[in-house]
């Protein structure tokens, strides 16, 4: 007789995404019951050879030392997280409601800043913003779509209650994983799935691209489309193929491009030929080695002007980057307010910003309460966790933020919700969090479900891939 | 639903090409490696060794190493090394990078395959080079190649690209030929005139198994076949796979579907020196033997090599029509 892995399963008091369900018709109890009867041994032999098939189909990022690469996948976690249709629907609408704020945010700091005059958000978190770009300002964008693709990280707190952690407004990556962590599941565990009526992911690559026809320059009837990568060497090369394949259009890099008459041409074995929307998965300060740095070999000289001629559209647009910083985070629930006079459906979690004489008192007083970061990272990195770190790890902290406060924000610290995982031991309680992605030409779009990430250590709040995290598939109950 | 070319970047054209290249490369390193051991012949080893690094031009490269002309150090340059370029570790490294960028073109399949592949042979033991093992190994390779070109054939996309990655499979199996039929130029044979005859005979089987060309033969030649027939076989039959012309045949047809179907243009030049190639293959063999074979290779093999250039250039340079064409493009 095989043993449960359920067996010894403890939520450890939070809340458990699968274990403390209700309103969802039965479906977690019944995915519960179904991994109880497959037993641990064979869900763990079944888990290895998933994540061999990731391996050998390439789903990896490359990681490089000093003369290897070694392939990695992200680590891929058997247990599907269930999301209701009910919950979904409340994150849908707080996503959609959110990217409509930040396009509104952008279109206006860019065109006047009334927001600031009106004194809702300081002058200088704005223009002082180091993704602040002067070369957007009185530029017109298609819609007013400045964040094409975005990627709002939600997390769940010991009530169940979601809230947003992060907006990724410039180049948000893990979609693929969500689609490919689908397929995954529906190849080696077609048992847990059947009869369960689950939205579907695999419409990502269809509704991007016809954004991407949407967002092209006025007048242009059989858009080209491009995806541009920094290439292979790039840790998220993976998902630029993806996002290549799923729209079917060409993978290019800055090299195959050129700017010519103030248009943006590909070399082709046909000769030029005409780029009208790219989707770039290059960061603003290497795009174009004429406006930024000049040191960029991965942009695309004169890309810039062509855009501001009209005769390209970039997504995302240039200057996104002063839209996700996590101290204009801490002003969303404002800014919600202010341009759709709506409270925000999903709310942030309280921030305080050591920019600001309060915020900084506030941070050091209560620094071993708090989780501190620093505004301008990413990927988890920089981040200490107050209540988790030691005497010295404080001490580092707080000489940090004292040097430059204005880098800093600090939040309290989050009881986030967790899910089975499978592991050494058995299926253990693991935090993880949710991120949703949102496709806007016209209008917005969000993915049922998003990228679960999945804090893999013991204990562990941090999700992010570079610090340990693993994935798992994200189902979104059709009814 | 409105169907259309969909249009074929110079970068990518160039990295079909060259991983058709590189797998075909792989496969004809297996085969020559096999057939090097089977010329082996007890206290003479060195000398068939000698004849596989003559034929790949690579006596520089060992010397750089400081290697010996020897069996067992010949052996790891080609199937461990991978800063030899010419070894198979480094051709299939070279493959699969190219399928890395090429991967939004090629199926799914095609990169499973090759990238499983890869990890076997980046991880050869040394003991897999010795005695019995060696042969085994060869065939492992061939038929990992083998594998990847049945998958391809079963779910590469038939556009462009494709006609690329044939040219590149085409052009390197014709210059594969030619070297395999070089390696008999190179191996000396001693002893009376009978013991030359029964010696060269084998060899020369040994040459048609290399190529998988020896039941083939067997059906098409007479009995008393002479070296000639051989060489005539592996040269210019129209049916055998491997023969040079039917390679060149088929990289002519490929160019010209390029120019038909997909309008380029530069074709021309092309497929003008690839008649060069054809002509050169005209005609009896018997005036190429016994002393002419391997300047006649060598010349054909610089032919091969300007084909090559002349593709780059037309088709993967940064070139660019003249500006007033630039409109038919968009």
């Amino acid at each position: 007789m095989t043993a449960d892995p359920f067996d010894q399963y403890d939520s450890g008091g939070y809340y458990c995404e699968l274990t403390a369900r209700a309103h969802d018709g039965g479906a977690a109890a019944l995915v519960r019951s179904r991994l109880s009867a497959i037993g641990l041994d064979a869900l763990r032999a079944r888990a290895q050879l998933a994540e061999r098939d990731l391996f050998n189909l390439g789903i990896t990022f490359t990681v490089y030392s000093e003369a290897t690469a070694i392939d990695r996948i992200l680590p891929f976690d058997c247990v599907p997280r269930i999301i209701p249709a009910a919950d979904w629907s409340v994150l849908e609408r707080g996503v959609q409601q959110r990217v409509r704020a930040l396009n509104l945010f952008l279109g206006d700091i860019y065109n006047g800043g009334k927001i600031i005059r009106d004194g809702i958000i300081p002058r200088g978190l704005v223009h002082g913003n180091s993704n602040y770009r002067p070369e957007m300002e009185g530029f017109p964008v298609r819609f007013g779509t400045y964040v094409h693709i975005c990627g709002i990280d939600v997390v769940r707190d010991q009530d169940g209650m979601f809230s947003v952690l992060e907006d990724n407004a410039r180049t948000p990556s893990g979609v693929s994983y969500v689609v490919e962590n689908r397929h995954l599941m529906l190849r080696a565990f077609p048992d847990l799935v059947a009869g369960l009526k689950l939205r579907p992911v695999d419409d990502y690559g269809r509704r991007l691209r016809s954004a991407m026809d949407e967002i092209a320059p006025e007048g242009v009837r059989d858009p080209q489309v491009v995806l541009l990568s920094p290439g292979i060497y790039n840790s998220a090369y993976f998902e630029h193929v993806f996002l290549a394949r799923e729209m079917g259009v060409p993978l290019v890099e800055g090299a195959d491009l050129t700017v010519e008459d103030d248009k943006v041409w590909m070399r082709t074995t046909a000769g030029l030929r005409r780029v009208h929307t790219v989707y770039r998965r290059i960061g603003d300060d290497f795009l174009d080695p004429q406006v930024f740095r000049p040191d960029s070999m991965l942009g695309v000289p004169g890309i810039v002007g062509a855009w501001r001629r009209g005769n390209v559209t970039l997504a995302n647009a240039v200057g996104t980057g002063v839209a996700d910083d996590k101290a204009v985070y801490a002003y969303m629930p404002r800014i919600i307010k202010y341009y759709l006079d709506q409270d925000a459906i999903l709310p942030n979690v309280e921030t305080h910003i050591c920019g600001e004489p309060e915020g900084l008192a506030y941070t050091l007083a209560n620094l071993h309460e708090l989780v501190v970061k620093p505004v301008g990272e990413s990927g988890g990195y920089g981040i200490t966790v107050g209540p988790r770190a030691s005497r010295a790890e404080l001490d580092a902290a707080r000489a940090l933020i004292v040097h430059d406060p204005a880098n800093w924000i600090s939040q309290p610290m989050i009881n986030l919700s967790v899910a089975p995982t499978l592991t050494d031991a058995g299926l253990r309680a693991r935090h993880l969090d949710l991120r949703p992605f949102a496709v806007t030409g016209r209008d917005t779009w969000v993915l049922p479900g998003g990228l679960s990430r999945v804090a893999l250590k013991e204990g562990s709040l941090i999700v992010n891939s570079s610090q340990g995290g693993g994935s798992k598939d994200t189902w979104v109950l059709a009814e | 639903m409105s169907m259309h070319h969909s249009p074929l970047l110079t970068r990518d054209a160039e990295g079909l090409f060259w991983m058709a290249r590189y797998l075909e490369r792989v496969e004809n390193m297996a085969r020559l490696i096999d057939v090097t051991q089977t010329f082996e012949s007890p206290g003479r080893e060195t000398e068939s060794w000698s004849a596989l690094v003559a034929i790949n031009a690579d006596g520089t490269g060992l010397a750089e190493r400081g290697l010996a002309i020897e069996a067992r150090a010949i052996k790891s340059f080609y199937l461990l090394d991978a800063t030899n370029p010419n070894s198979v570790p480094a051709c299939l490294e070279a493959a699969r990078t190219n399928a890395r960028k090429l991967r939004p073109l090629i199926s799914t399949e095609m990169w499973m395959q090759l990238n499983v592949f890869h990890r076997t042979v980046m991880a050869i033991d040394p003991s897999e080079l010795d005695g019995d093992a060696l042969s085994r190994l060869c065939r492992q390779i061939k038929e990992g190649v083998q594998a990847h070109t049945g998958i391809t054939e079963g779910t590469f996309f038939r556009d462009q690209g494709w006609h690329f990655y044939e040219l590149g499979r085409l052009i390197e199996r014709a210059d594969q030929t030619s070297r395999l039929l070089d390696i008999k130029y190179h191996l000396l044979v001693q002893g009376t005139e009978e013991e030359r005859r029964i010696v060269e005979l084998t060899q020369w089987n040994a040459v048609l198994r290399a190529a998988a060309g020896y039941h083939a033969f067997r059906r098409v030649a007479d009995a008393g076949f002479t070296p000639s027939d051989v060489v005539a076989f592996l040269l210019a039959d129209a049916a055998f796979a491997r023969s040079v012309a039917l390679c060149v045949g088929g990289m002519a047809w490929h160019l010209g579907q390029l120019r038909t179907a997909y309008g380029l243009r530069d074709t021309a030049g092309v497929l003008e020196r690839l008649e060069d190639v054809r002509a050169m293959l005209d005609g009896p063999v018997d005036r190429l033997l016994p002393d002419g074979l391997h300047e006649f290779l060598d010349g054909l093999q610089r032919s091969l090599i300007e084909v090559g250039e002349l593709i780059g250039t037309a088709f993967f340079r940064d070139w660019r029509p003249l500006k007033g064409k630039q409109s038919q493009s968009q």
